[in-house]
């Protein structure tokens, strides 16, 4: 008797990509707009970034439901925090917990992928990375979602920082200053616009520093 | 279902096959096959079961002067790299590590959670916890979620009141006491190393010389494993990171390249 395969999954996959960039002062965050379903497009006007505290940007692509789900999770377990603590959490805090709410979902995962970006409690730049089911690690820079096979090969050229597993430690952050940053950005999103046909439509980029919170759009190419 | 071997047989049998003894060895060779009607989906799912070990390198072994852990950093998902720089070495407590190989997110998550357990255990017994005791309760827990698919092979290493401690636990439930293992696709070749070159009567130097040349050679050959080879040793007074090296340049550290003569030749001849 040969084994039933379900006629209906649960999943499905939006497309797009994101990508978020460390600074020594400023993390850089951005994520195509445009949500696809097989061959069609839904919309070319969907953000798949969400800020999850002050000092901390989430952007996430795969299944937007479960993402648009997690994002929700987070935050309500955000405002418990700031009640019982008194305080927002700081963005490392915030890697923890995206961590666990994730893992907590290890039987039914949420089928996103994600990237956090924030200003640690000293003010760098900070980007987390995760799979599917909750492993993330610190680091300089990442991509995620169906163009991330194409940004991230450049990525690792242009800002290849050291690992921070070396011993004696090298810092993980890039040396490029913030205008070069989010140019690198747009330069990234235009090229795996060109090569993957979920990614395009429009671009948003959120830059965060010791200033605030600042967006700016870019247009990419709609076909 | 029974596949015709005679045309593996070299010759024929001349001896008659009266006795029981050899009677097996000298029967015409055969193919066992499984009573199934979908042999060729039978076999998927066969081979789905000795799935090759996850991308990865983990060694750790006992020496005189106390345990030495190692790992390379590279992390893979089917033939794409994911990262180059994942911590497979997890600090649990100052005085115990643990190491990762298999589910990352399973090997994160769980060593956490052993982590807040021997916390506790130490706030309820005001002692540290054993690091059999340790071993004992992440092996119980992976044995209560066997079959639900986690995949992981860890070693937990640490130094107790009875001195070095050694254990390997993974996701089928086992564990097992030792004093050398290594996990992981590249496990193979840093066997061939460590076990050629391990002596109990090491100095702290020579073993982690060894642990770095272990992790290496796998690196070296297992396409799954690369990235930085970290060394950590645990003594008496809990854990220490020796060193942190990118592979690729302990290539070149172990094999330094000498320019040949003919191109020293060449490069003179091509000079303004």
């Amino acid at each position: 008797m040969t084994k039933q395969h379900a006629n209906w999954s649960p999943y499905d996959n939006n497309g797009g990509s994101c990508v978020a960039i460390a600074g020594a002062d400023y993390c850089v965050i951005a994520a195509d707009t445009r949500m696809s379903t097989g061959y069609n497009i839904l919309t070319r006007d969907y953000s798949k970034i969400s800020q999850l505290a002050e000092k901390c940007v989430m952007a996430s692509s795969g299944f937007q439901a479960d993402v648009k789900a997690l994002q929700k999770v987070l935050s309500a377990k955000h405002l418990t925090y700031q009640h019982q603590h008194n305080k927002e959490m700081s963005c490392p805090a915030m890697a923890q917990l995206l961590s666990n709410t994730l893992y907590y979902k290890r039987f039914f995962p949420y089928y996103a992928f994600n990237v956090l970006g924030g200003l640690d409690s000293e003010g760098k730049g900070c980007v987390f990375t995760y799979d599917a089911v909750g492993s993330y690690e610190r680091v300089g820079y990442s991509s995620q979602g169906s163009g991330s096979t194409l940004i991230m090969p450049f990525l690792d050229n242009q800002l290849k920082s050291p690992s921070p597993l070396l011993l004696p430690a090298k810092d993980a952050v890039t040396p490029l200053s913030e205008t070069e940053a989010v140019d690198l950005v747009k330069t990234v999103f235009a090229s795996a616009t060109e090569r993957d046909i979920y990614t395009g439509d429009n671009l948003e980029i959120v830059i965060l520093n010791a200033s605030g919170i600042r967006r700016e759009y870019m247009d990419l190419r709609k076909d | 279902m029974k596949l015709d071997t005679s045309g593996l047989e070299s010759f024929p049998s001349l001896i008659s096959h009266g006795n029981d003894v050899v009677g097996e060895f000298e029967a015409p060779p055969s193919f066992e096959l499984p009573n199934s009607n979908d042999f060729d989906g039978f076999l998927k799912e066969a081979i789905q079961m000795v799935k090759p070990a996850k991308g990865t390198t983990t060694l750790a072994f006992i020496f005189k002067e106390g345990v030495m852990v190692a790992a390379d950093s590279r992390a893979s998902m089917g033939g794409y790299i994911s990262s180059q720089s994942v911590k497979k070495i997890i600090e649990i407590n100052p005085y115990m590590l643990g190491t990762m190989a298999g589910g990352a997110a399973d090997c994160q998550f769980w060593h956490r959670n052993l982590g807040i357990k021997c916390r506790l255990h130490e706030l309820a017994n005001k002692r540290r916890i054993s690091v059999t005791g340790a071993s004992k309760l992440l092996a119980n827990i992976l044995y209560s979620y066997r079959g639900m698919g986690l995949s992981v092979g860890t070693m937990i290493a640490g130094w107790d009141e009875t001195g070095p401690g050694l254990y390997y636990v993974d996701s089928e439930g086992g564990r097992l006491k030792g004093t050398r293992f290594s996990v992981g696709s590249g496990s193979p070749y840093a066997y061939g190393v460590l076990d050629s070159g391990y002596k109990y009567d090491m100095s702290i130097e020579e073993a982690s010389e060894l642990a770095r040349r272990a992790i290496y050679h796998a690196t070296f050959r297992d396409g799954a494993s690369g990235g930085v080879a970290s060394v950590y040793y645990v003594g008496p007074t809990g854990w220490k990171k020796l060193s942190g090296d990118d592979v690729g340049e302990l290539h070149y550290h172990y094999n330094p390249v000498t320019p040949s003569t003919v191109e020293q030749e060449m490069v003179e001849a091509t000079g303004p």
